[in-house]
């Protein structure tokens, strides 16, 4: 025990590759809707008529208030319930992720347009366009030049968060480390070897981060 | 699918205990991981604000360490790796000795990682006090100690109960992880009674409305918290 066998993890590198593969499909895929769902819900909070403000609050609030585990469990559930078929374990991760980080994303776009002057959305109206143009055109993306960074950010804590699929065993970096280690019975070397990469690749990903906040700054 | 619903499943025996006794393990994990989260929490962030480059150094490797791993990760680090590398007697006696591995094992885990976060929200709030305010304090003869506890603290951790809030809120539901290990909390006991019943929206529901109704809780009694240190004059709403 003890070291990382470099043989033994060269031999098992197409199946941890895989699963790394999907890692990175569900952090991108969950990204992109994560961050959609957010931006809508941000909106509806801020400009929406009230009784849907207050929804959209409520669907925030509460999905904050669980642990991810759990809803991933939920839609592992429910969805083959929901659609009267089986559904694979991605697909209801994927929805978990996606319905779980719109609710953190949104926090962050909600920011990001408190932080737009009230005078662009004002010039905005008078120059004539409707209110959903304005948002779309002059408070949003202005929202999200400000906002890229932690956005990015959270996307780094979505990354490491994809390892929850171990649950409900889809084969993401997580689980085929931990299927492999178990197999070969070196549980040190693939642990070890699991930590490093994700420490790279978090680490590798924060230091781009704070590249950008200060090539931002400067501009 | 047809689904058999019994809303009976998680108020009777012997679920009801189930979920009362997976509450009071999810309590026990984020207590304890709290305590050592915000102690060394808080000493770290001081160390990232101390004028010595050293002690910056170790407070911002061990943030940059802890925060670049999942946790779910660090759990089975803790719980698989750390004994086989440590000397052959405590390896023993961690694995035939030590009462309630998986709790313990969650806890330090879950404690570490959080510590991690809580020393950024403790740098963040110290340096939100101001270099005006640190430099005035040594200029009137406080020493460093002195001017940490009498100026740049007591302010420092008004800024930081907010949150502080949602850090606690984390470990609440961070501490579900400790199931990946085998320590049923309350959502492994959900499971637990969805694999035996097969009624897991029941359970489930009753897992997440006691996970609510602990977030509630929580953030009712940190505004009264607030509002009790707050500072007469700011601008902060409480």
């Amino acid at each position: 025990m003890g070291g990382i066998d470099l043989d033994l993890i060269a031999a098992t590198a197409p199946f941890l590759w895989d699963g790394l593969c999907t890692s990175f499909q569900l952090l991108l895929l969950a990204m992109a809707g994560g961050i959609s769902l957010g931006a809508i819900l941000a909106v509806v909070r801020i400009a929406g008529p009230k009784p849907l403000a207050a929804l959209a609050a409520t669907y925030v609030n509460g999905l904050r208030s669980i642990p991810l585990i759990m809803v991933i469990l939920w839609f592992y559930l429910l969805m083959p319930l929901a659609t009267g078929r089986p559904i694979g374990a991605f697909t209801s991760a994927l929805v978990a992720f996606t319905i779980f980080e719109a609710a953190y994303y949104s926090e962050i776009i909600r920011a990001g347009i408190q932080s737009v002057s009230k005078q662009q959305l004002a010039a905005a109206t008078a120059s004539g366009l409707s209110q959903l143009q304005a948002y779309r055109f002059v408070v949003l993306p202005q929202a999200f030049r400000k906002m890229t960074p932690i956005l990015l950010s959270q996307s780094i804590a979505l990354f490491q968060d994809t390892s929850l699929v171990y649950v409900v065993g889809l084969r993401d970096f997580m689980t085929a480390v931990s299927v492999t280690a178990n197999r070969e019975g070196h549980l040190v070397a693939f642990y070890l070897f699991a930590a490093l990469v994700y420490f790279v690749l978090c680490c590798t990903g924060a230091q781009s981060v704070q590249l950008l906040k200060k090539s931002m700054v400067s501009q | 699918m047809i689904y058999h619903w019994d809303w009976s499943v998680p108020i009777s025996a012997p679920y009801l205990g189930w979920l009362m006794s997976g509450l009071a393990w999810t309590l026990l994990v984020a207590g304890a991981a709290w305590v050592i989260a915000f102690v060394l929490g808080a000493a770290i962030g001081i160390l990232r604000t101390l004028p010595h480059r050293g002690a910056r150094m170790i407070g911002a490797v061990y943030v940059t360490v802890f925060r670049s791993v999942p946790l779910l990760l660090q759990l089975f680090l803790w719980y698989f790796v750390v004994p086989e590398l440590l000397p052959a007697s405590v390896a023993h006696w961690i694995k035939r000795d030590l009462p309630l591995p998986e709790y313990w094992t969650s806890v330090i885990g879950l404690g570490l990682f959080t510590a991690a976060r809580i020393a950024e929200q403790f740098r963040a709030g110290i340096q939100a006090v101001g270099r005006g305010q640190s430099m005035a304090a040594a200029a009137s003869g406080l020493t460093l100690l002195q001017s940490y506890r009498y100026v740049l603290l007591p302010v420092a951790a008004r800024y930081v109960l907010p949150p502080l809030t949602s850090e606690f809120l984390n470990v609440v539901k961070n501490s579900s992880l400790a199931l990946t290990i085998g320590l049923l909390e309350l959502t492994g006991q959900s499971r637990q009674i969805e694999g035996v019943t097969f009624h897991g929206i029941e359970a489930f529901t009753a897992a997440t409305l006691i996970y609510v109704a602990l977030t509630l809780t929580a953030i009712a009694a940190m505004r009264a918290i607030e509002r009790v240190v707050a500072i007469p004059g700011l601008m902060a709403r409480v």
